[in-house]
């Protein structure tokens, strides 16, 4: 067993992309014991310089040492050898393997041949069930929701265990309670004299765990120093060079018309059994609608009915008092439904395509953007010439391919797209999961002023602090069904908790 | 008279079915890996003319199976460092291997061999009292050996791949090679050790064509049959055991075809010799919409730094 990394330096760390100079002479130290939250924009470089580190991308110029000696990290192999483990931003899973394979795929190195998957789930539910991260060892990946999946992916790392742990954004998919249980989990080992990276958006938490940060723009290191002494607010003006303010949406009583009718709506889940139960829900032109819930309560079986991408097995769903009940995808964008999904990188985009094809995806039929069978090249151009402007879509140019782009940027590329074709009724999926607060700022806007125009608009999400601030109403979901709405003024932190956890008759 | 037709087409068709299950299981740890290796043909091709020629200088059809699986494994190799190392385009690379073998194959025996000679090879065993049993007897107990190692490489290729570490690591690379290699996996290696192993299986069948079914070689001796066996990992969707079945309802077909030419049966010819073929696509197309993920990298190339 490798001994416990006293410290690890990264020095002068250059790496170039086709068209990008994604680092540029970036150092870092840490030592044994510390927490580094790494800051920055999406896009800054922060994922590029953890996958340096953990061998997935090698570096143009600089050196990794651990211990004052130079390392060479060729794979993550080697990595694993040192005792680094990484969470990955986007998630390491293969979806056809069930939950127990895809950690056992790491746990047996050249040990043994035969497959001893009993040993690999004692491991592991010891591991979920300390922390209290729950995960089915027997489903399959493609059957688990964004936040399962994270749980997942951090029950992996830390079956495989390690000493120097790098997070890329390891809460971005969590429930607030999740996160303050990873929290006090990574403090804990911590002080169990282990070192952690973590990169995370939600400055709350940087500021609770860490107890140093470094922050980049756009591949430069351009702050280091200990936690201590910021506010979040100062934080964010690091971040992002100028002041953010996160916007409240203004109090409004009268609303349009009934632009979505859900009537009670059953479906089922992915593992067959039933994920909507009987949900009935009404979402008026004009107002912003909050889902509240831990996730895997329905909100995806939720959204896909919507979409028509899910069979609705009993009930009706109207938009705009059309029946749109199992009508195809396309029809009910027809209709009028604008959709960010929740699955950014396989539902949202086609990420083999480039920025441009993804903006115009859903609109390169009109006659705004193409004639009999030709795309008008001129119109298109400017259109997404001015959204990656608008939007502060970070990439060279805008035929890049998606897939490219860093996490948060494919997001804005989604964001950009959904909400400048103004539908009837935008359902957000969390909106702002990975983006850095600028941009979070940005989307609030948006979507502020798209209940503005009349739009009417489902906010599904976890983070209850963007629900109170944006939404008129909230509706928390559990098991399938609506448990309660309440309006946005009568809401709370704590009593929104309780009624996600199920519980109503509280006094 | 009709079980009497039954049992014959049963007797014909096993025999038939075994180079199309070796060559396919082998193919199905390769396609499993996310190699996609049409080559299949070619090496057998060849295996099947070295095996022939080892039996017809040395004379020891044990060496001439070795020899011929040696050859599968460093065709396998072949096409691991074309298409894995130096990351050329899959089909056309398999379509380049199997002319290759196919060329070298027939070259080697116009100038070595010459004309067609026949070899002692291997033969079908009688298990003495068992092959006399009525119906079984014939069909369980007097076939050649290969025909028993072909069958008993069925559970064991389902063992390996689902049961053992390795099994779990080829299922992974095929499909997410990312996420294989971030566990500390050796992409590149799995996909080699699944190459080599689809070319020592499809050496084998090369092999079994040449020297217990034919006892000779000959020009396109196989017969399109690794082409078929490709096709059957995708019917037998990457299973051992539904490429068994594909196997068998193939080669059944075309053992029942054949017996109604031996019948007599008023049948126009031509249409019965593509009945195992029309079956096979008929089947494809109809059990296509299955629940289970193929492996997903199936044809493509894994680099860690480039995305999309
Ligand atoms: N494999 C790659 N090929 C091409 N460009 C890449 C690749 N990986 C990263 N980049 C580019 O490098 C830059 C930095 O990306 P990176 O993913 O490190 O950002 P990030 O700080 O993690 O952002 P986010 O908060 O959005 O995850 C981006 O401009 C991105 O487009
Ligand atoms: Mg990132």
């Amino acid at each position: 067993m490798a001994e416990r990394i006293q410290q690890l330096e990264m020095k002068h760390i250059s790496k170039r992309f086709p068209g990008v100079l994604a680092l540029d002479d970036v150092s870092i130290t840490l030592k044994n014991g510390e927490i580094l939250a790494l800051l920055g924009e999406n896009g800054a470089g922060k994922t590029t310089l953890m996958n340096i580190l953990y061998g997935l991308y090698h570096q143009d110029e600089g050196t990794v040492l651990i211990d004052n000696e130079v390392i060479h990290v060729k794979s993550p192999k080697d990595a694993l050898l040192h005792k680094i483990g990484m969470v990955h931003q986007h998630f390491m899973l293969v979806p056809n393997l069930t939950v127990l394979e895809n950690i056992a795929l790491g746990y047996f190195q050249n040990t043994r041949f035969k497959l001893d998957l009993g040993l690999v789930r004692k491991k592991m539910m010891d591991i979920s069930v300390r922390y209290d991260m729950a995960v089915n060892p027997d489903a399959y990946i493609w059957q688990l929701s964004v936040g399962e999946q994270q749980r997942v992916e951090l029950v992996k790392t830390l079956t495989l265990g390690a000493n120097l742990l790098i997070l890329d954004e390891p809460t971005a998919a969590l429930t607030p309670q999740q996160t303050d249980e990873l929290i006090d989990l990574l403090k804990e080992m911590a002080k169990d004299n282990n070192s952690i990276i973590f990169i995370s958006h939600k400055l709350n938490e940087v500021k609770t765990v860490s107890s140093k940060i470094a922050v980049l723009r756009n591949g430069k290191l351009v702050h280091e120093g200990p936690t201590g002494s910021y506010s979040v607010t100062e934080l964010a003006e690091q971040m992002a060079g100028r002041q953010i303010n996160l916007p409240k949406s203004p109090e409004k009583s009268k609303f349009g018309d009934v632009m979505l009718d859900i009537k009670k709506v059953w479906a089922h889940n992915d593992q067959g059994a039933w994920g909507l139960q009987g949900l009935d829900l009404q979402l008026k032109a004009g107002e912003i609608l909050g889902i509240a819930g831990v996730s895997g309560n329905g909100q995806k079986e939720l959204a896909d009915v919507i979409n028509g991408v899910r069979k609705v097995e009993k009930g009706d769903i109207l938009l705009d008092n059309w029946n749109i009940t199992n009508h195809s995808a396309q029809k009910i964008i027809d209709q009028g439904l604008g959709y960010i999904p929740e699955d950014r990188l396989h539902e949202g985009t086609l990420p083999a395509f480039s920025v441009r094809e993804n903006l115009i995806l859903k609109d390169y039929t009109t006659s705004q953007m193409s004639s009999s069978i030709f795309l008008k090249k001129k119109v298109i151009d400017s259109f997404a010439e001015d959204l990656i402007e608008t939007f502060n879509i970070k990439c060279p140019d805008m035929y890049t391919s998606c897939a490219s782009l860093s996490g948060g940027n494919i997001q804005k590329v989604i964001l950009a797209r959904e909400i400048t074709r103004k539908p009837k009724v935008l359902i957000a999926a969390y909106p702002i999961r990975g983006l850095d607060i600028g941009a979070a700022e940005y989307v609030h806007q948006r979507l502020i002023e798209a209940r503005g125009a009349g739009m009417a608009v489902l906010l599904i999400s976890e983070e209850l602090e963007e629900i109170l601030d944006l939404c008129d109403r909230i509706a928390v979901i559990y098991e399938g069904k609506i448990l309660k709405v309440l309006s946005g003024s009568e809401a709370d932190n704590r009593k929104l908790g309780l009624l996600m956890a199920g519980v109503t008759d509280e006094e | 008279m009709i079980v009497q037709f039954l049992v014959g087409i049963i007797i014909g068709g096993i025999p038939l079915s075994v180079s199309l299950l070796l060559a396919g299981l082998g193919e199905m740890f390769t396609q499993r890996s996310g190699v996609f290796n049409l080559g299949v043909e070619g090496i057998m091709m060849l295996s099947a003319f070295i095996g022939f020629f080892t039996v017809y200088t040395i004379g020891s059809p044990i060496l001439g199976i070795i020899a011929a699986m040696a050859v599968g494994a460093l065709m396998g190799l072949l096409m691991g460092l074309v298409s894995i190392t130096f990351k050329a385009e899959q089909g056309i690379t398999g379509i380049g291997l199997f002319m290759f073998g196919w060329g070298l194959s027939g070259t080697l025996f116009r100038v070595y061999v010459g004309g067609v000679t026949t070899i002692k090879g291997i033969d079908g065993i009688n298990i003495p009292v068992l092959s006399k049993l009525p119906v079984i007897g014939p069909i369980l107990f007097n076939q050649n050996p290969l025909v028993y190692v072909a069958y008993i490489l069925v559970p064991v290729a389902s063992w390996l791949l689902f049961k053992t570490s390795w099994g779990l690591k080829v299922r992974a690379v095929g499909t997410t090679p990312a996420a294989a290699d971030t566990v500390g996996i050796n992409v590149v290696k799995i996909r080699y050790q699944s190459l080599v192993i689809g070319g020592i299986m499809a050496g084998l069948a090369g092999a079994y064509l040449s020297i217990c079914q034919a006892h000779l070689f000959a020009d396109n001796i196989t017969a399109g049959r690794g082409f078929i066996a490709v096709a059957l990992v995708y019917f037998g969707r990457w299973k051992p055991s539904g490429i068994m079945g594909g196997a068998l309802l193939f080669s059944m077909a075309h053992s029942f075809q054949r017996l109604i030419q031996v019948y007599g049966i008023n049948f126009p010819y031509e249409i019965a010799v593509i009945i195992p073929y029309v079956l096979v696509i008929v089947v494809l197309a109809l059990t296509w919409k299955s629940q289970s993920l193929g492996p997903l990298a199936l044809g493509k190339p894994y680099d860690r730094e480039f995305r999309g």
